[in-house]
């Protein structure tokens, strides 16, 4: 069974629940690494949690980036290792350049915690190879900063590679601007690289795992995780 | 002689002073003075709530509630939940977002000084209403501040409330909630303990931020060139989620005697009231602990409000260890002094005595008796004829506009900006009768909710109060959970006025009188007074904060119907009761009558009979029809799920009181036909009448009477009922 970490920052507030979803709800072997230990020895998933890393007060993900583990997760990345990046964990993979684009500040102007709907867009990645392409995903977003942009060179690459792993969506899977809930290009809510290895999302797989959190569809991430990797590629 | 006009200024009365000479024995210094001046304060000493207060029942069915900056009860074997409401209704209307926000902040750090990990924020936030631009710039301002601090400190804000009305205008309320959990022996005091112990300041660096009320003593008399500052705090919450983990990682090592946060003047309360309560004395140098500015006079220093700061009384030995913890966390951590055993608390600046004062006396302010009463409007209000208003003529327009007002409209627009879900135990989101979290590690959850109908209680405060817990009991049932304690927020204007002493004094009887009646414990609670300008005054806000247990986290119910072909009923009484009701204000332009009446122990068996239908698992859903009535909690329960209903009323009543009338004691259910046999059974135990009013079916809210008095389509009232804020707020 793949065994994962949870990388633990100053102002991390989802890593708990990363854990908990991980270890208590799907049973999966999981332990905290703090942000300055470089040691992810005998991981296979690494994930970024969400929250205020460095509370944000500079811009999103800007300082985490140059916390000691994040150079242990890029070398960890480039060696095929899996890395997730949740809400700020996708903002940090971005500073870090471990994915393409940026955030913007939300469209309305402020943060916005709701349930939302995805489209799974890439079934081809270890992270939703659990999935077929076209299921429509019910999973919360909480963030000011969700505004994902490109540059139209990036976007076309993303697009045509089948790097777009989510996107919202209405409820019967139209891509449409009004369920979009920050404004991002092309209704953006989760990318990977090139590589398939490393995936950021916006949405929080982690509090919809639990029937009695109002839906389970966030398992399709840890179930897909749990696969054998030869299954997703 | 001190001259009388530096601690009349520091809200001292002239025979305080004397007191304060006597117990020392000298004149006191300006440190001792300033001291006195805040724990004496009705901030911190309440010596003209706390005779009343003392009246307020602790002890209920969820045993035991421990009193320390929070209470607490048992909700599962083992496990506290430990729970505190705190206004900041000043702060927040001269500076709205960091007021708000500091308030946060506060309240969270009461609950985790008790070694509990905060799970969960509230809020009941009053404006005036939102046509008047303050009111919006304020209601803005207040949200920001709460999703700026809540977002960022992990801790998900999962409900409470937002009422408008003109008489918060110039004094808006903003009273926060927190709620945490504590293992039953891991639970820690606010005592210093050990005569050797270390005394070490944790957190933030100390400026000069909220000296504020104790300015004072920046003047003349004492230092005649420093700048008098603005009263404004500043909150950090990335400082605060460090200074939780690190504060709960520290406890961990049992190594911690005792911990308190610094909320009002932070080394002068924690200091004096940790030493006070573990009857020992302390010895602390202020010049150790960490400042952010120069200069800073010792007062200053004791006075400062700087956030994000504790103090822990650390076992001898082991300072470094725990010390190591919080510099982890990039947090200070140091030991400014000793516990010592003669009681006396010694405060040094760089070795030189600066105030040398015995503990208790610090921590026993005098108390008065304020004079009461009965105000002059009071009589005038209640004797308004409600029998002859017009009927409207279409109550279908009517309900639109109610679902609309700002009072009962959605508060989406509101929690949408706050995490409501972090932490992973939001089970009953916003937007509910009550939230409900589940406890890890259990089967139980809790469910939580603030509630007070101000305009009920400026019509009765007694009845008003009544209410409030009933109506907060109800909620908690509506989601399956039996009540078991509530925190109080007691917002009131100025006690000195006998009109509004009465009105304090009669909410806290009411409320005294329906805690014991439904056995629910007073856990903690805040006074906040002087909420008034010389226009207005509040009306009296006696806010309940609820928190219920539900035996298993599968009981969870909420208020949407959920199937078509469901029966839809009725349990409880309806009377023609216009009183104090949002129909009245909406419609009639009036806040007058008598509030609705409350029988408590018919209101105990309605609760009871709710709870036990929804433990056996036979209702869909379950809604307390409170604020606009029927009308809005049948439209309510149509909006969720987006399922219509016919509903067929009788004619006993007209068309507006059946649907606009708040009579108390009433929930709307929903259930399977199949069950109604076992329902009604069980209703006619409980000695509760239960109605038929119709079934769950359509896209159509209907209600017929003799002819057919409502038709809407649920979308409509969606649009209306979800919208209107976000039009409002633009």
């Amino acid at each position: 069974m793949r065994s994962f970490g949870v990388v633990v920052f100053p102002g991390s507030n989802c890593d708990q629940d990363c854990h908990w979803a991980v270890r208590e709800v799907i049973g999966a072997p999981c332990r905290y690494v703090w942000h300055r230990s470089t040691d992810l020895a005998g991981l296979d998933v690494v994930i970024l949690p969400g929250g205020f890393s460095y509370g944000d007060y500079l811009r999103t993900g800007a300082v985490a980036r140059f916390s000691p583990v994040m150079e242990a997760v890029a070398d960890f990345a480039a060696g095929g290792g899996l890395v997730i990046g949740i809400c700020n964990g996708f903002q940090i993979l971005l500073e870090a350049g471990l994915l393409p684009g940026a955030m913007m500040r939300n469209a309305g102007q402020q943060f916005v915690c709701k349930y939302v709907n995805l489209r799974l867009e890439s079934a081809a990645t270890p992270f939703t190879n659990a999935g077929q392409v076209g299921t429509v995903l019910r999973i919360p977003v909480a963030h000011g900063e969700g505004n994902y942009y490109a540059d139209p060179e990036t976007l076309a690459a993303l697009n045509a590679d089948g790097q777009v792993v989510f996107r919202y969506c209405a409820e019967d899977g139209a891509i449409t601007p009004e369920a979009n809930p920050n404004g991002s290009m092309d209704n953006i809510a989760g990318i990977c690289n090139r590589e398939r290895n490393v995936l950021g999302m916006m949405p929080h797989p982690e509090r919809c795992s639990e029937t009695l959190l109002n839906s389970t569809d966030g398992r399709l991430i840890w179930e897909s995780l749990l696969q054998p990797m030869a299954a997703s590629l | 002689m001190l001259d009388a006009h530096v601690y009349r200024e520091l809200g001292l009365k002239d025979e305080e002073f004397r007191r304060i000479c006597d117990l020392l024995g000298r004149e006191p210094t300006p440190t001792e003075l300033a001291m006195f001046s805040v724990e004496w304060s009705e901030h911190c000493g309440y010596p003209r709530s706390r005779p009343l207060l003392k009246l307020l029942p602790r002890h209920g069915k969820f045993a035991p509630a421990v009193y320390g900056d929070a209470g607490a009860i048992e909700a599962a074997p083992g496990l506290l939940v430990v729970f505190k409401v705190e206004s900041h209704n000043h702060p927040s209307q001269v500076e709205p977002k960091q007021g708000a926000a500091t308030g946060v902040g506060g309240i969270i750090r009461d609950i985790f000084t008790m070694g509990a990990r905060p799970i969960a924020c509230l809020n009941s936030l009053h404006f005036g209403e939102l046509n008047r631009p303050l009111a919006r710039y304020l209601f803005n301002g207040v949200v920001d501040g709460i999703q700026f601090y809540g977002n960022c400190v992990g801790v998900p804000t999962v409900g409470g409330e937002v009422i408008f009305n003109d008489c918060y205008k110039g004094n808006c309320l903003v009273n926060v909630m927190c709620v945490g959990t504590v293992h039953k022996d891991r639970l820690v005091f606010a005592e210093a303990k050990g005569e050797g112990n270390a005394v070490m300041y944790v957190g933030s660096s100390t400026g000069r931020d909220g000296i504020g009320g104790c300015s004072v003593l920046a003047s003349h008399e004492f230092c005649e060139d420093d700048e008098k500052r603005p009263t404004v705090q500043i909150g950090d919450p990335f400082t605060e989620k460090c200074l939780i983990e690190a504060c709960l990682e520290a406890l961990d090592t049992g190594a911690i005697v005792g911990l308190k946060d610094m909320g009002a003047a932070g080394v002068t309360c924690t200091t004096s009231e940790m030493a006070a309560a573990g009857r020992v004395g302390m010895d602390v140098d202020l010049a150790i602990i960490p400042r952010r500015e120069e200069g800073m006079e010792p007062y200053e220093v004791m006075m400062s409000e700087s956030q994000e700061r504790m103090l822990c009384v650390v076992e001898r030995g082991r300072e470094e260890e725990v010390a190591a913890i919080f510099h982890k966390w990039d947090l200070n951590a140091v030991v400014i002094g000793r516990v010592t055993s003669d009681g006396i608390l010694r405060i040094r600046d760089q070795g030189a005595v600066v105030a040398e004062i015995d503990a208790q006396d610090l921590a026993s302010p005098p108390t008065y008796q304020m004079p009461a009463e009965e105000p002059a409007y009071l009589r005038q209000v209640q004797s308004a004829d409600l029998s002859r208003l017009p009927a409207p003529a279409d109550c279908g327009k009517v309900l639109l506009d109610l679902l609309a007002a700002p009072n009962i409209a959605s508060k989406e627009w509101v929690y949408h900006q706050y995490d409501h879900m972090v932490q992973t135990n939001t089970s009953v989101l916003p937007g509910a009768d009550a939230a409900v979290l589940r406890l890890k590690g259990t089967e139980r959850a809790i469910a939580v909710c603030m509630d007070c109908n101000p305009r009920y209680c400026y019509l009765d405060p007694y009845v008003g109060a009544q209410i409030a817990l009933a109506e907060a009991a109800r909620n908690v049932v509506c989601v399956g959970a039996e009540p078991a304690g509530i925190t109080d927020c007691l917002n009131f204007g100025n006690p000195e006025k006998p009109d509004r002493f009465w009105q304090f004094r009669e909410a806290v009887r009411g409320l005294v009188d329906a805690c014991r009646e439904f056995e629910v414990p007073v856990v903690s609670g805040n006074v906040s007074f002087y909420n008034e300008t010389p226009e207005d005054v509040i009306f009296p806000t006696p806010k309940v904060g609820m928190v219920g247990v539900l035996e298993h986290v599968d009981h969870r119910t909420s208020h949407e119907f959920k199937r078509e072909g469901d029966v839809v009923l009725l349990a409880g009484r309806t009377h023609a009761e216009f009183g104090g009701t949002e129909y009245l204000k909406q419609v009639h332009g009036l806040e007058a009558g008598r509030p609705p009446a409350l029988d408590m122990q018919f209101e105990k068996r309605v609760q009871a009979f709710v709870l036990e239908a929804i433990r056996a698992g036979w209702l869909s859903s379950a809604h307390d029809c409170s604020d606009g009535g029927l009308g809005v909690a049948l439209a309510e329960s149509c909006i969720g799920r987006r399922l219509g209903a016919v509903i067929e009323l009788p004619d006993d009543l007209s068309p507006e009181a059946w649907l606009f009338s708040e009579s108390q004691s009433r929930v709307v259910l929903s259930a399977p036909a199949g069950r109604l046999a076992e329902l009604q059974k069980l209703a006619a135990q409980h000695e509760v009448p239960l109605a038929v009013l119709g079934e769950v079916g359509g896209d159509r809210l209907v209600i017929q009477m003799a002819k057919t008095v409502v038709d809407l389509s649920v979308e409509e009232m969606e649009q209306r009922y979800r919208r209107s804020i976000a039009c409002l707020m633009g």
